[in-house]
């Protein structure tokens, strides 16, 4: 392939669209298209991100109004034909309300909105979004959200472990998991996981806000690197 | 004829609810010492325009599988309720 085209769906309430635009153009050979939720068309997009926000202002819950947008149809169809689809915080939210992963969030455990830098370590560096990072690499990310306390059933978190479907956990600086560094208190400390196939993957932290040194870190602009690599081939 | 139908949205016990608890702090700093606990859900009515109560009852449980509790970790009950049409 020759260019990538990246997809960024708007739904009402969405606010990192344009922060996730700015990271993912910055690439060269990146086409991107804002792609409005009453759309049935993907554009051509060769990837698709969800983006962070408060889709729907978050009414009933995170992400449930999200997944029967028509634009949402088609990034369903889209993902289960084993395309890449990304969803950052709210994304993430959409992507589990949606079923294209397994689990729900809910609120922090110590009830607070959580906005700052938050260390994450990369368990599993063989997905397409984490391939540039090393396994074990302790990442700079800032997080921003109420709820993004991870939840699923004991059978659930063991069958994400036994398909290596943990992508990035919580940890201290030095790559440590304790129950401190899991702020939201989410489950094994989850920060993200992709589906069994590896192609759908889902985050709180927000990558897109770390693509510049001048953002206080850069270690989220190797997510859209190694992801727009993967696709070009 | 038609069908109100009352849901009531609680978390699974299972799950940590940190504004039912935020309550619970208050009212103990009130003086409710015997409050042992509070956990907080959502109520929905909905009126359904079937005058079969199967039907109703189908359609309520089926919209709260689908988008007005989220089954990983809330449970529902429903209730439905005779109700006059409402055009």
């Amino acid at each position: 392939m020759d260019t990538v085209t990246i997809g960024i769906v708007v739904f009402p309430g969405s606010n990192c669209d344009h922060d996730t635009e700015f990271a993912a153009a910055s690439f060269s050979k990146v086409t991107t298209r804002m792609l409005w939720h009453k759309e049935h068309d993907l554009q051509g997009s060769d990837i698709v991100i969800l983006p962070g926000g408060f889709s729907y202002g978050d009414y009933l819950r995170a992400g449930s109004i999200a997944k029967f947008s028509p634009i949402m149809q088609e990034v369903v169809a889209f993902a289960r034909k084993g395309y890449p689809v990304l969803g950052i915080c709210n994304g993430f939210q959409v992507l589990l309300e949606c079923g294209l992963l397994e689990g729900a969030l809910s609120r922090n455990r110590d009830k607070k909105f959580i906005c700052r830098h938050m260390y994450v370590k990369v368990v599993n560096n063989r997905t397409m979004f984490s391939v540039l990072y090393d396994e074990n690499e302790v990442l700079n990310l800032p997080v921003a959200h109420g709820e993004g306390n991870y939840y699923a059933p004991r059978e659930t978190i063991e069958l994400l472990e036994e398909n290596n479907q943990i992508v990035f956990r919580y940890c201290d600086a030095g790559g440590n998991i304790t129950e401190e560094a899991n702020l939201n208190g989410s489950v094994s400390a989850i920060a993200g996981i992709s589906n069994k196939e590896k192609n759908v993957l889902g985050l709180m932290p927000h990558p897109e806000r770390a693509s510049e040194a001048l953002l206080g870190s850069n270690d989220g602009a190797r997510m859209f690197k190694g992801l727009v690599e993967q696709v070009l081939g | 004829m038609a069908y109100k139908a009352k849901i009531r949205i609680t978390l699974r016990p299972s799950i940590l609810d940190v504004q039912g608890k935020a309550v619970q702090h208050a009212l103990e700093n009130l003086g409710y010492s015997t409050v042992d606990a509070a956990r907080i859900g959502k109520y929905i009515e909905v009126t359904i325009n079937e005058d079969n109560n199967i039907e109703a009852e189908r359609i309520s449980e089926e919209i709260c599988q689908k988008l007005l509790a989220n089954p990983v970790m809330e449970n529902y009950a429903i209730e439905l309720e005779k109700v006059n049409r409402q055009n």
